[in-house]
């Protein structure tokens, strides 16, 4: 990576919005093009550099293994544009897959805890934007709250016993392909979804005014958009994808458990962070972020292919999350340097 | 503002509609879910003569890597491929939850290795990865904890509830003379190990006549719980002989509490505990004798397993028999599991040969 690599439209310079540079150069050198110049060449490098990545067999579960960090970055995504964080997705996951596991046992049928589970994990999403709009709590302090509470409540719902008896017809579904394309039936659904919610984030009226909320909430409501709204539904989104994410991850394993996605929550506020979103709200795109959670996913499987241990893994994972934070922001500061000595010449100059 | 309200209103009407609609629709329920996974049926027969192949790629992929019972486990399985002269690995991830192994395994069957012995973290979660797998040609054999007969050849398993049972209370009845009152403290109330374990010590005591059990307490295999649980026991029976505690938290939490206590040397502590947990205690006399199996022996017979398997030697079915290196002749017993033998017994003179 170049050092020339700059987070999209971090300039000191007052300019109108990041979106109006469409410049091939500057997109280019923007952040989202130095990650997916980065993910082409690990794809490379494992391609001829890794013993069986490239390997039909190998590129579908290695989908598999990031189809539910995918789904839960594109509503992590829009609540940090708008300056939000959800902490609260992977013990949301858990809980919601334990339910799956106390009503599957219940007798209910799939196709009712299918819609059971995604309501449920909006309305624990919905408690989040509750506390945040309403109660006026800062979204931190109630995720975290929030990601300790829904764990326990996972662990009441099935305690430390698993339920694994779920039908054959529905935990074979996720490895299944289209055909023969190495493409598992969940990249789909991740697909479908990343356009919808990409379409909304980038193509609409709501999708800018997510921007505008991040940039300055306070303008943004005197600008007619009604944040509390905005922010309690997304959090209800986040709520709604971590029990969708939940019934793909109890089927994908067969297995519902309380500590299902423990500690997910991380890979997928990095997955965002290193994407190009910037955690104080107000920039980022999706396609970043895509990119993002594929770079994750390609780093993980080609090093454990190549026989790198666990924990230079989470090296590797935690060094990403700290050069996407840290990055922007040496840029950003670099460039400030460099306009005050160049104020400081021009005075000195005039003077 | 009010549209909008009722708006909102109507979205989530919609919602809780369509979920009785879907409840009342019926469709898959576990009483009507008939299909069972199947692993693939292993139509190969055995070939009890085939020598073991040389060359076999054995991976050991533990609960957990770093965790010391396990290092000590694949160490044995080390020694074993290499006695082969087999092509040995470890790896795993760090955290033990129940899908962390999946990667792993998929990337095992990626690399064409001959045979996995795995310790599952859930029964059932690796069991799909597993499958492919073993479509793929590759041997599995779970130790230590199985993982769902679909998923795997065989099993090497390293206790039988029973001898586990029975010699914990040959063990303590040795040490107090076969007579006196006595307790158990286990984990929980609800632990099916445990619980089956007591189930034998009960039986086994109705040969000894003159040991009567007083009561089984639970220590939740919490360290401060146990600790408190023994002092307990021994205020209520104060002429208590022996305390046998079937879990490694409990043991080492006794040990702990009769060590600094006058009852030290004077009521008999036994059960299954670590040798480097209970070291201490055995120096300082507070415990005599305790048990548990020997993990080094488990990966070594785990090896040997999967190596015999990947000769075409066994298939896994009852009634086969293989040879496991100085360990001698197994014989696969019921559902592909090979028992590894009797506990091994922890004494002042053995102990420094454990490390684990």
């Amino acid at each position: 990576m170049s050092t020339t690599v700059l987070p999209p439209a971090d300039t000191s310079e007052p300019r109108p919005s990041a979106f109006a540079e469409h410049s091939p150069l500057r997109r280019l050198l923007s952040w989202e093009g130095a990650i997916t110049a980065l993910l082409i060449f690990a794809v490379l490098v494992a391609s001829f550099g890794v013993e069986g990545f490239a390997d039909s067999f190998n590129l579908a579960n290695a989908q598999l293994d990031i189809v539910e960090i995918a789904i839960l970055s594109l509503t992590l995504t829009l609540l940090v544009v708008i300056g939000e964080i959800d902490l609260s997705i992977a013990s949301n996951l858990g809980m919601c897959s334990a339910l799956m596991g106390v009503l599957w046992n219940g007798g209910l049928s799939i196709e009712t805890i299918i819609p059971i589970t995604i309501l449920v994990g909006a309305l624990a999403g919905a408690l989040n934007g509750f506390l945040v709009t309403f109660v006026g709590l800062p979204s931190l302090a109630v995720t975290i709250g929030t990601l300790a509470l829904y764990r326990g409540l996972a662990y009441v719902l099935l305690g430390d016993k698993a339920v694994a008896d779920f039908p054959v017809s529905y935990t074979t579904w996720p490895s299944k392909t289209l055909g023969s394309l190495p493409i598992p039936y969940p990249t789909v659904l991740v697909i479908v979804l990343a356009i919808v919610v990409g379409v909304i984030l980038h193509a609409t009226p709501v999708g800018r005014s997510l921007y505008a909320i991040g940039s300055n909430k306070e303008a943004a409501r005197f600008a007619g958009i009604r944040v509390k709204r905005i922010t309690f539904w997304l959090f209800v989104a986040s709520g709604a994808f971590a029990g969708l994410a939940a019934i793909i991850y109890t089927l994908r394993f067969s297995s519902a458990r309380a500590d299902n996605a423990n500690g997910l929550e991380l890979t997928v506020v990095a997955a965002v962070l290193l994407g190009g979103v910037s955690i104080f709200g107000g920039r980022g795109t999706l396609p970043g972020v895509l990119v993002a959670v594929l770079l994750v996913g390609v780093l993980r499987n080609a090093l454990i292919l190549d026989d790198v241990e666990s924990e230079t893994l989470m090296l590797v994972t935690g060094g990403l999350l700290i050069i996407s934070v840290l990055a922007p922001n040496a840029v950003t500061w670099g460039r400030e340097r460099w306009r005050l000595r160049r104020l400081a010449q021009k005075a000195a100059s005039t003077s | 503002m009010l549209l909008r309200a009722r708006r909102a209103t109507a979205l989530s009407a919609a919602l809780v509609a369509v979920t009785l609609a879907a409840a009342a629709c019926g469709g898959t329920t576990k009483d009507s879910n008939e299909d069972t996974a199947a692993g693939p049926a292993s139509s190969a027969s055995a070939n009890p003569d085939a020598p073991l192949k040389e060359g076999l790629k054995i991976a050991f992929l533990p609960k957990q890597v770093n965790n010391p019972y396990f290092t000590v486990a694949d160490k044995g399985g080390e020694k074993a491929v290499k006695e082969f002269k087999g092509e040995y690995k470890e790896v795993g991830p760090s955290d033990a939850s129940a899908s962390s192994q999946v990667q792993y395994i998929n990337t095992l069957t990626q690399q064409g290795q001959d045979g996995i012995c795995v310790s599952a973290n859930d029964a059932n979660a690796v069991v799909p990865a597993l499958t492919q797998a073993r479509q793929r040609g590759v041997k599995v054999v779970t130790f230590d904890s199985d993982a769902a007969k679909a998923g795997r050849d065989a099993f090497v398993n390293q206790a039988d509830p029973e001898a586990l049972g029975r010699t914990e209370v040959q063990l303590l009845a040795k040490q107090i003379g076969e007579k006196g009152k006595i307790a158990i403290l286990s984990a929980t109330p609800n632990a099916t190990n445990q619980n089956a374990w007591i189930e034998f010590m009960k039986d086994e005591l109705k040969k000894y006549p003159g040991m009567q059990l007083v009561k089984v307490a639970y220590g939740n295999d919490d360290d401060q719980k146990s600790f408190q649980e023994t002092q307990g026991l021994l205020q209520a029976y104060p002429d208590l002989k022996g305390i046998i505690s079937p879990t490694t938290v409990g043991i080492a939490a006794a040990a702990r509490y009769l060590s600094s206590s006058p009852y030290k040397g004077k009521v008999a502590l036994t059960g299954l505990g670590t040798p480097n947990q209970m070291r201490q205690y055995v120096k300082d006399g507070t415990v005599k004798e305790f048990e548990l199996w020997d993990p080094a022996k488990l990966g070594y017979l785990c090896a040997y397993a999967a190596a015999a398997l990947s000769s075409g030697q066994i298939t896994g079915a009852e009634g086969e028999k293989f040879k496991a290196g100085e360990l001698g002749e197994y014989t696969i017993g019921k559902d592909g599991a090979i028992l590894l033998g009797p506990p091994q017994v922890f004494d002042a003179k053995n102990i420094d040969q454990f490390n684990f």
